[in-house]
């Protein structure tokens, strides 16, 4: 299914990456090796390091698969962070809201909030591109400052836990939130919750979705021509719209499960643009990108970004040097990926992937 | 009485309304820039950052703000060939490559700040210039004659800028790339080299409004733009890619940074709701860029790489 050279280059990118990073650590001072070994096995080594590994995993995967349907639809989403932020304060609000609701019930409902929260703030986006012709890579930059701000206000303002404003400390959170919204914990002893098997479920049904049904069809044709979807009378605008409202419908569980699979169970921020998300909407971009655009490779891939956040605190703890050595790492793997095209196109310069694809619409178009 | 309380709160917010406006200004200059000879730099906020880093770690060590200043001119110089390669020579996706660069100048100052310096330690800013005369004068010397170097360095780019753009060989061939760099090509104009060097200048400036903001702040924290480098992007649009515009977009973001500030010192709002004032920048540069998107055109050639005979 997958070509060597699709598989092969994303690879390199990494390699390449980590090769520099090794050349920052000798230059920190920190022996690359032992580095890398403290690294991967904190991240994979046992089960506590996995569990870890997980957890930082789901709203990775979560986003990334919400970008592979953009990216897919041609929509280059970068709203990723503002998405995450107004699913969780959606699901937060329906959380403080009813808190007296059977976690059965609750749990399922702050989820969809959160996806709701979500596929709102990214179909905003979707609309002015579609019907207004706003550049959705400016629109979705701007509805994440919004939404940060918006953020803010709601957590120094409604919605900050009355204890913090009782004693003046003013750090934006909220309350402890209701138990009964409490993602269940997996493997006792353990972080590893609920989260993960929702975010496993996500993957498989946009895999399903982008691939096994006419909407997900739709949304690929439109990615690849939009001209030729047009023709074949496929609304173009609608299915723009109908991407950004997944991948914003992803992203916004993803804010939801950091809310409500995390340790303080409160909604939390510093007041900084990636206080609440901790870039995880600029990292599944990272995952996306590295899995080839498809869901079910992001799961590796979010698997392995979400060991170099775990491997990068160990890091820090066992060699002084900050984790922050992840997030630039990240930013050239995106860097790699993205200019490794070019020398996919030259290793492979007949083969079309979607030459299936675009064979169907043809004949559809002559209908 | 209260007339002269007011007066003097209206000018200093002014004022302060103008400094907090340069960064901005430097930045969305530079990627106007870019832009007009059809290149997207997402990773402003990076090479900000970057800039910032440098800027603050050289004022620190050496006490000179000019070497400061340099440095982060050198860093943007640095960031802006890099990104040339990948852009230009690899024609990697524009969009998403700037959101590595921004990931990587995140990062990548944070660790160097960690590393190296650990605990914020201030630096001073630059003393403002004094004018004989003009300095002096009443509400209007205070409003624009005494601020520091750098202010003067950002608006007197203002004119140059339109200057090069519109009055110059080079500028036309920047303008001629950004919109059909086939025909520039075939009258023997190099794509690569104009947009090499439009690149290069475009992070330059970045790099130099990181250090302007490092300096101004008199500190380097994690994430110290926060998001400014996004907004400089938006100004571009909203300015429609004319230095005027841009300029004028700066100063409105700067005035509304400088009024909620004011408000919040002088406890007129509470802190919660300076928050919500904070998003109409973002707010009125979406609604700027429905209108733009409708009465302006983008440089028809933006985020398309050059293939010749491609």
């Amino acid at each position: 299914m997958k070509s060597f050279a699709s598989l092969f280059i994303p690879l390199c990118a990494v390699l390449l990456a980590l090769a520099i990073g090794a050349v920052m650590l000798l230059a920190l001072g920190a022996d690359p090796i032992s580095g890398y070994a403290t690294m991967f096995g904190a991240a994979f080594g046992n089960l506590e390091g996995f569990s870890e590994t997980a957890v930082k995993a789901i709203p990775l995967l979560l986003v990334g698969v919400g970008i592979c349907i953009a990216f897919r639809t041609n929509v280059i989403n970068i709203g990723g962070e503002g998405q995450m932020v107004m699913g969780a304060l959606l699901a937060t609000t329906v959380a403080l809201t009813f808190p007296d609701l059977p976690p059965q019930v609750l749990i399922p409902l702050v989820l969809i909030a959160g996806a709701m929260g979500g596929a709102f703030w990214g179909a905003i986006a979707g609309a002015l591109k579609a019907w207004f012709n706003v550049s959705e890579i400016l629109s979705t930059i701007m509805l994440n400052i919004v939404a940060v701000q918006f953020m803010n206000y709601l957590l120094r303002g409604p919605l900050m836990d009355p204890a913090e404003v009782a004693r003046g400390t003013g750090i934006p959170q909220t309350m402890r939130l209701s138990p009964n919204a409490d993602l269940p914990i997996l493997i006792q002893g353990m972080r590893l919750h609920l989260g993960v098997v929702i975010a496993l479920v996500v993957a498989v049904g946009a895999w399903f979705l982008l691939w096994r049904t006419s909407l997900g069809y739709r949304l690929r044709a439109v990615g690849h021509n939009p001209d030729a979807a047009r023709y074949a009378g496929i609304s173009v605008p609608a299915n723009i719209t109908a991407a950004l409202a997944f991948s914003g419908a992803m992203a916004g569980i993803a804010g939801a499960i950091l809310v409500f699979g995390s340790e303080s169970h409160r909604m939390v921020t510093d007041g900084s643009s990636t206080g609440f998300t901790g870039s995880a909407g600029f990292n599944g971009i990272v995952v996306a990108l590295l899995a080839g655009l498809h869901p079910l490779w992001s799961i590796p891939s979010a698997l392995l970004f979400g060991g170099m956040l775990v491997g990068a605190n160990a890091l820090q703890r066992a060699a002084q040097v900050p984790s922050a050595l992840i997030i630039a790492l990240n930013g050239l793997i995106v860097v790699f990926v993205v200019s490794s095209e070019y020398f996919k196109e030259r290793l492979r310069p007949t083969v079309r992937v979607d030459s299936e694809l675009e064979t169907n619409l043809e004949e559809n178009g002559d209908d | 009485m209260t007339d002269s309380v007011a007066v003097m709160i209206v000018v200093a917010t002014i004022a302060s309304g103008i400094r907090l406006a340069t960064p901005f200004l430097l930045a969305s200059l530079g990627e106007a820039l870019g832009q007009r000879s059809g290149v997207l730099n997402l990773g402003v906020d990076g090479v900000m950052l970057i800039g910032a880093f440098g800027a603050y770690y050289t004022v620190l060590k050496t006490g000179n703000l000019y070497y400061g200043l340099l440095v982060g001119i050198a860093l943007g110089i640095v960031l802006g060939i890099f990104y040339g390669f990948i852009t230009l020579n690899l024609r990697a996706e524009q969009g998403v490559s700037g959101i590595g660069i921004y990931l990587f100048g995140l990062g990548m100052s944070d660790l160097l700040f960690q590393k190296f310096v650990g605990t914020p330690r201030p630096i001073f800013p630059f003393m403002p210039l004094h004018f004989p005369v003009l300095s002096d004068l009443p509400v209007v010397g205070e409003m624009l004659f005494q601020h520091s170097i750098i202010v003067y360095i950002a608006f007197g780019l203002v004119p140059v800028m339109s200057f090069v753009l519109n009055k110059t060989t080079y500028g036309l061939n920047v303008r001629a790339i950004g919109e059909n760099p086939e025909a520039a090509d075939s009258l023997g104009v190099s794509v690569m080299a104009t947009r090499y060097s439009a690149i290069i200048i475009g992070n330059a400036l970045a790099g130099l409004a990181g250090a302007a903001l490092a300096i101004e702040l008199g500190i380097f924290q994690q994430n110290l733009t926060n998001a400014m480098g996004f907004i400089a992007i938006a100004l571009v649009y909203f300015g429609a890619w004319t230095p005027t515009g841009v300029m004028i977009g700066s100063l409105i973001f700067g005035l509304v940074q400088a009024i909620v500030l004011q408000c919040k010192t002088f406890g007129v709002i509470p802190r919660s709701a300076s928050d919500l004032a904070a998003m109409a920048p973002a707010i009125i540069t979406i609604l700027a860029l429905v209108v733009v998107a409708r009465r302006f055109r983008q440089p028809a050639a933006l985020t398309k790489p050059y293939v010749r005979g491609g």
